[in-house]
């Protein structure tokens, strides 16, 4: 009884979920038992060593992909950003963004304005025209934000968004996530795929920690730490520190 | 705090922009492109020049002078430039039906799975079939006229159309289908939208050698299938050949030369505008 209570409220719920790829003696479990729940709004971060199955998951719960058993629930319009912006080079930055709006069935009308408003919103105001090849790695990805932001989307997947790019960059679009998720103007739940224990640790409400090979649910970590926050604060340090212990224990067991 | 470091960081990327050339530099720019061109053409002038010379085969083998003076005569003629005409003309409608079906076919074959097993390497098969297999085919289903020579350019053609189609559609990155799925494109939306410009690039150098196809085929065609009352390259070819008409022989490959290279700057062209947007070309 209490899953259907959960799963009514849930912004994201997997149950048992398992994946199993190719068949026979060559198969490969990437994910066993993956049970997860997610709260409207809430910012979870997966994170994992390599082969813990971590984008595998996030194309499950967006649909990309059929798990082998156990259920997934997504309540509301999901949308997906990948660690390459994956924008399409024909089109200029606002034509991207306006095409997700298309693709909605949003009224020719109002797609300009609201693309100079997704583009405003990732600070790319005056970049409309330009072709995603004529922009920075950093900026591409914030195209690619407004992008899933253009779909209206309650769950937002973002698998390792800013691993591509240099750290200062990266840090500063930290903070800029965190801002577009506080001016959205509903709750936008997220779930960020990532190895770098840090950024979890600075982005997330949650932490959750998987196992390699196959991939399990560990542990998980809530984050106390009040907002705003700082990639190199002590209070992130210390709980990075923590976690990256429990990963290391973790990776060092497929050595033996 | 954030967004003006933002805003530094956006700046610094686009800081510097590179100095427009001046006139002076673009000639220069210019004479480097056209000078190597000037040298080759120079050159096998001399050499053709040194076999005639040599007395090689000079009943029949006609020197440079001679052959172009032939060509300019020609030129004054009204039958050459209305022979260009119609064997253009021919090759454009040809190209154009074949653009059509193939590019068709093509989508249908790379987006139906079925399709693709059932036709795929038989369009392959057709690209290798040389289009002077078609002619009695072609003369017997239709006679000597026009549609006979427009079929046998489509046959030729429009295979490998479908296979540029194939090709470019096979080689959109999974990245940018993923993308367009995720951002809700489906059915015809999705090879309007991100199909159909994803696989352009690819398309485009198909399309190169489709057109070769095409020539080749068309004037193979025009020896072979002659239209009364329709003078051709083809037709003046075959005239020439009957009259042991050297001079005016090379003359016309001359003419055929250079509408190859026409064409194929033409494409050069537009390849380069495609990639320039698309943002394949190097950094110059």
């Amino acid at each position: 009884m209490t899953t259907s209570v959960i799963t009514e409220t849930a912004a994201v719920n997997l149950a048992g979920v398992s994946k199993v790829y190719g068949q026979g003696r060559s198969a490969v479990q990437a994910l066993d038992q993956v049970s997860l729940s997610t709260a409207p709004g809430e910012f979870v971060c997966i994170i994992g060593a390599s082969g813990c199955g971590k984008s595998t998951l996030l194309s499950l719960v967006a649909g990309l992909d059929k798990p082998t058993s156990g259920d997934i629930t997504v309540n509301g319009r999901v949308a997906f950003m990948f660690q390459e912006p994956g924008l399409f080079p024909w089109l200029s930055a606002g034509g991207n963004i306006e095409l997700a709006l298309r693709a909605r069935k949003v009224p020719r009308s109002e797609r300009r304005a609201r693309t100079l408003e997704l583009l405003d919103s990732v600070q790319l105001g005056g970049f409309a025209a330009k072709r995603p090849h004529e922009l920075s790695g950093g900026m591409r990805q914030r195209v690619a934000l407004a992008r899933a932001l253009a779909q209206d989307a309650d769950v937002l997947l973002m698998d390792e968004p800013f691993g591509a790019l240099d750290a200062m960059t990266r840090d500063v679009l930290h903070d800029e996530l965190d801002r577009v998720r506080e001016r959205v103007g509903k709750p936008l739940t997220i779930l960020f795929v990532t190895h770098n224990v840090r950024e979890a640790v600075r982005l997330g409400d949650r932490v959750v920690l998987l196992s390699s090979r196959p991939g399990r649910v560990i542990k998980e970590y809530p984050v106390p730490i009040e907002r705003p926050r700082r990639i190199d604060s002590a209070p992130v340090a210390e709980l990075a520190g923590t976690i990256t212990d429990r990963l290391r224990e973790e990776v060092s067991r497929h050595g033996k | 705090m954030a967004s003006d470091t933002l805003a530094g960081l956006d700046a610094l990327e686009f800081g510097v922009v590179p100095p427009q050339p001046d006139l002076r530099e673009r000639t220069a720019r210019g004479w480097a492109v056209v000078w190597p061109k000037l040298a080759a053409i120079a050159l096998v002038w001399v050499i053709w020049e040194l076999i005639h010379l040599t007395g090689w085969k000079k009943f029949v083998l006609p020197g440079p002078g001679v052959t172009l003076s032939n060509l300019w005569n020609q030129a004054q003629t009204g039958l050459l430039w209305h022979a260009i005409g119609i064997t253009v003309l021919r090759a454009l409608v040809g190209y154009a039906i074949a653009l059509v079906i193939g590019t068709v076919v093509g989508l249908l074959v790379a987006r139906i799975p079925p399709l693709r097993a059932a036709v795929g390497s038989l369009i392959t098969g057709l690209q290798t079939l040389p289009s002077a297999a078609w002619i009695p085919f072609a003369i017997i289903l239709f006679g000597l006229n026009n549609s006979a020579i427009l079929f046998i350019i489509v046959m030729a053609s429009a295979p490998a159309v479908a296979n540029a189609v194939i090709a470019g559609v096979d080689n959109i990155p999974p990245l940018l289908l993923k993308s367009g799925k995720m951002i809700g494109l489906r059915g015809v939306g999705l090879t309007w939208h991100l199909i159909m410009p994803a696989a352009l690039p690819a398309y485009m150098a198909g399309l190169k050698q489709a057109w070769a196809f095409t020539w080749h085929a068309l004037l193979t065609a025009e020896l072979l299938v002659l239209v009364a009352g329709e003078p051709s390259i083809g037709q003046l070819f075959a005239a020439d050949q009957d009259q042991t008409d050297m001079p005016s022989t090379i003359a016309v490959m001359i003419v055929i030369l250079i509408l190859g290279i026409l064409v194929d700057i033409f494409f050069s062209q537009a390849n380069r505008r495609i990639r320039d947007r698309y943002g394949l070309s190097d950094a110059r």
